[in-house]
């Protein structure tokens, strides 16, 4: 495969979900791509729609209430949404992983780790039993966990957390996947455990050049892990950009509300870590102008009226803002300013 | 797992006991002479006489109660008068038939239920559950005694298909045996048939939902493994009790079904021992049946262990 | 510090909004509907029993035994003593509910005050009586009924308390559980800190936030209730002839099965739709109540 031809490209996703009467819109038209080896980052609140966005690619939305209304997913050229079960079965575990964000009950508790990788294994792999086990030995080891012939007669509950979690990462890559999928993968973790995972993820990505979709909350793991960054709020790209790019220069007001709620190096301990005000927008609404207007302090009448386009301010870093466009340019500090 | 079960069967004692005092109780709590009362109109002066003396009426109600239990763990049940013969033996003698019923019945209801509960709950809020909902809570209404008579009505008297009463003596061929056997285990099947789909349909649609479900499809694996190597092991564990409890309404059920269909089993036995105020065949026989439900829900506790790892887990503190 | 009342009105506000989302879930329910309705009927047939009936359930008349439904204006046919089954019916309708109502209110009463004690004070007091729950769990609930028959002897009041009795430990398990899950909940130790003594935190507090599953087991308590009474009534153990119940006009019929099936299967019939309207409507109650279980 060329260089240039991506691994993934997501055009125009809407994904729907339907309940009593009431049809909640998760992900509202929401395009970009991935290339071989890259790492990408998808950050937002929780409800902006990057966990969905994460299980539409693999078709695990519940249908129903769920539903892929529109859009396409081009997984090497192959649009999965309209892929039939039977062929998504191809995909996922093999061409596609996932890593869940709950280590703890992610893992069948009636069945054995061993029974759970070779499972795996065995899904998409012509191989005998015996030659399952030895790849579920050399997996475990791989995601460094020790005596690892004892550990796969073991079940999940004897295991801890992280150690949990190593053994979703050695399900996942257990196929050698194109794609890899995490749903913050360390959310659920101690803080210690949390970087261990991270390293690891990071160190597993370099041998294998994987691709990488890392979907978070924490702007910090971004900065670590990914080359490239989309910010999500109310289903939509507000802003993406290089890792380097948007850590210098982020654009949107929702991006830089984003960067003073997380604790830094640069945070101010005598300073009340900032909140965003507000709670992002009800998707069972139909939405008018920005979705962000509500909550930004920047927010003028056009923003409530007409939805900004998502443009190419800098090349590869786009944002979808009023002021935020090639000849207008809104700055940073008139919040301190104005607040 | 020895240590599990010694475990167990220690805590089987204290609940064996209160069965035994309740229906000691229960016995004492008959107004006027025990004896008299016990042994009903048709006993003689010197039978009443013989079980006050064997019922130590004149001792001290704790003296008696000490006495009952040293009985009891000696599997002396006592003497039917109607009968002239030991309690023990004359359970021993109609339980094989209860246990072919009741068997049947819980196999019958497992073999509808469990699939109906399973295909129910994979499609929540279709026509099929909906069915599904309406048919089970028919089938928790339906008096027994009532559906015994109506299938009876229908299948033995309208149709003349099946017999209507009785149980096929070892002579009478494995047929008639199993034609015999249709109507009563099919009505007493019905009562633990719905609970179970029930509770196997809840129980699935909460599995359904958990990530390890959505884990095991992101891995490849087909519908029908998720559902059935995933989803319902994980589902076992309330069916399972469920099911242990479920023998309890079986046995009740199982009064009223022999007494339909004159199935020679103990809750013919217990009616019949009513009927001539034979109380210490009753009593005799309810005790039996407590201890076999405490017995069952013991093998259940077994049972849960093998399903679910995660009990052994929790008790290894006492290892 | 909160000013009191402020506490007080949005705890009110919440409850009415609770309440009429419970009463949307619980009217949205078809089943749940038709259940209530089915349980309306039967009681104004009960109420009104001696107008609907246009003949004694209690006269016989041997000439005019074993009459097919709707033969000499009997609706539902005559049984074998040439009483009016349609008659024996409605007032057996009396008797069911009566019974339904009393064994849940008596085993409800008895089964509610253990289980709040058991789940309160915890300690021995709780082992002493779940002991005794779980004995008495071993006896299959229509086997305890029975057992208790034989020993209180036949009749109204000795089938509600017999039927109640073994309706007891459900309810204390029951409300055991919920009593363990509201003393975690923090306004119990705010109550408690105000100077709230047991009996007033248990009955004012800690009841009404068990109500929910009490009245769900409750209503189907009801169902299961008159289904006992007519299996006591058809082992000849309950309501005794000629008074009219369910489960006598159905032991009755029996011999009949042949040449009157009508008198079964009518009488059946009541027994199976009654309990159904109750169980109907309880399984209503309990999705409105934990929409988890459905939606």
């Amino acid at each position: 495969m060329s260089e240039s031809q991506p691994l993934l490209k997501v055009m125009n996703l809407n994904v729907q979900f339907h309940t009593n009467k009431k049809t909640i819109r998760a992900v509202n038209g929401l395009s970009f791509q991935l290339n071989k080896g890259e790492v990408i980052g998808i950050v937002g609140e929780s409800g902006s729609g990057k966990s969905v966005t994460a299980a539409s690619i693999l078709k695990l939305i519940p249908t129903p209430p769920g539903e892929i209304a529109s859009g396409e997913i081009l997984y090497k050229g192959q649009d999965l949404v309209q892929y039939k079960e039977k062929d998504m079965r191809k995909i996922r575990g093999n061409e596609i992983s996932m890593i869940f964000q709950d280590p703890m009950t992610s893992l069948n508790p009636t069945y054995t780790i061993g029974n759970q990788l070779i499972e795996a294994i065995r899904l998409h792999k012509k191989v005998s039993k015996k030659e399952a086990i030895k790849q579920a030995i050399a997996l475990l080891e791989m995601v460094g966990i020790h005596e690892a012939e004892k550990r796969l007669k073991m079940y999940p509950h004897e295991f801890s957390g992280g150690m949990r979690q190593r053994v979703m990462i050695a399900i996942a890559l257990a196929c050698d996947p194109s794609l890899l999928i995490a749903d913050e993968p360390t959310t659920a973790l101690d803080v210690t455990v949390q970087s261990q995972i991270m390293k690891l993820m990071k160190q597993l990505q370099i041998k294998f050049n994987a691709s990488i979709i890392l979907i978070t909350h924490d702007l910090g793991v971004v900065w670590e892990m990914c080359d490239r960054v989309i910010v999500m709020y109310a289903g939509q790209a507000m802003e993406e950009a290089t890792v380097q790019e948007l850590y210098e220069n982020p654009y949107h007001p929702y991006t830089w509300g984003l960067y003073d709620s997380q604790i830094s190096k640069r945070t101010d301990p005598n300073e009340a870590l900032h909140v965003i005000p507000g709670s992002p927008p009800d998707l069972s609404q139909p939405l008018q102008g920005c979705p962000f207007a509500q909550r930004c302090p920047y927010a003028e009448e056009v923003c409530f009226k007409e939805k900004p386009a998502y443009v190419e301010k800098n090349k590869g870093h786009k944002v979808a803002c009023h002021f935020q466009t090639k000849t207008r340019n809104l700055s940073r500090k008139e919040r301190d300013q104005n607040g | 797992m020895l240590k599990f079960i010694i475990k167990r069967l220690i805590n089987l004692i204290p609940t064996l006991f209160i069965v035994a005092a309740i229906v000691f109780i229960i016995t004492r709590m008959i107004p006027g002479d025990p004896a008299s009362v016990l042994l009903g109109p048709q006993a003689s002066a010197s039978d009443v006489h013989r079980l006050r003396e064997q019922l130590g009426l004149n001792d001290s109600v704790f003296v008696q109660f000490i006495k009952y239990l040293n009985d009891l763990i000696h599997f002396n049940l006592g003497q039917s008068f109607a009968y002239k013969q030991p309690v023990l033996t004359l359970i021993l003698e109609r339980f094989p038939n209860t246990l072919i019923l009741t068997f049947c019945a819980f196999f019958i209801a497992l073999l509808v239920s469990i699939p109906a509960g399973v295909i129910a709950a994979t499609r929540k809020g279709s026509w099929m559950d909906y069915l599904f909902t309406v048919t089970s809570l028919f089938g928790i209404s339906i008096p027994v005694f009532w559906l015994g008579l109506m299938l009876v009505l229908l299948f033995s008297v309208t149709l003349g298909w099946l017999p209507a009463t009785g149980m096929a003596s070892s002579g009478d061929g494995a047929l008639a045996f199993i034609t015999h056997l249709i109507l009563p285990s099919v009505t007493l099947s019905t009562i633990p048939m719905a609970n179970f789909s029930r509770i196997t349909r809840a129980s699935m649609l909460e599995v359904m939902n958990q990530d390890y479900i959505t884990a095991a499809k992101a891995k490849g694996v087909s519908h029908f493994f998720v559902v059935m190597k995933h989803g319902f092991k994980n589902a076992l564990t309330p069916i399972l009790t469920v099911a242990g409890m479920e023998v309890s309404s079986l046995l009740g059920g199982a009064v009223l079904t022999e007494t339909i269909f004159s199935w020679p089993g103990m809750g013919q036995l217990i009616v019949e021992a009513i009927n001539k105020r034979d109380y210490i065949v009753v009593q005799g026989s309810v005790i039996f049946l407590a201890v076999l439900y405490v017995l069952i829900n013991l093998a259940v506790d077994i049972l849960y262990k093998v399903v679910n790892p995660k009990i052994s887990y929790d008790t290894k503190g006492g290892k | 510090m909160v000013p009191p009342n402020a506490l007080s009105v949005t705890k009110g506000k919440r409850k009415k909004r609770r309440e009429n989302l419970f009463l949307r879930r619980l009217f949205t329910n078809k089943l749940a509907v038709v259940g209530l309705i089915i349980v309306v009927l039967f009681t104004l047939v009960a109420i009104f029993a001696p107008f609907i009936a246009h003949f004694d359930p209690t006269k016989m008349d041997v000439n005019d035994a074993l009459q097919s439904p709707g033969q000499d204006g009997h609706l539902l046919g005559t049984d074998s003593y040439g009483r009016d089954v349609f008659s024996r019916i409605v007032f057996g309708a009396r008797v069911s509910l009566f019974v339904g109502v009393g064994a849940v209110v008596v085993g409800g009463a008895i089964g509610i005050i253990l289980g709040l004690i058991s789940g309160f004070y915890g300690g021995w007091v709780d082992s002493v009586i779940m002991r005794i729950m779980d004995g008495m769990y071993a006896f299959p609930f229509i086997l305890l009924a029975i057992v208790l028959m034989t020993v209180l002897g036949s009749g109204l009041g000795n089938v509600i308390l017999a039927i109640g009795i073994a309706n007891v430990p459900t309810f204390s398990r029951i409300v055991r559980g919920q009593v363990l899950a509201v003393k975690q909940e923090e306004f119990i130790e705010v109550t408690r800190s105000l100077g709230a003594g047991d009996f007033n935190l248990l009955f004012k507090h800690i009841l009404p936030n068990c109500s929910g599953p009490i009245i769900v087991y409750g209503t189907m308590g009801i169902a299961g209730a008159i289904i006992s009474e007519a299996a006591l009534s058809f082992l000849g153990l309950g309501i005794q002839p000629p008074n009219p119940s369910w489960g006598n006009i159905l032991q009755e019929g029996r011999d009949y099965l042949q040449v009157s099936p009508h008198i079964c299967l009518f009488s059946g019939m009541a027994i199976f739709l009654s309990v159904l309207g109750f169980n109907l409507f309880g399984d209503g109650l309990r999705d409105a109540l934990d929409p988890k279980t459905r939606v």
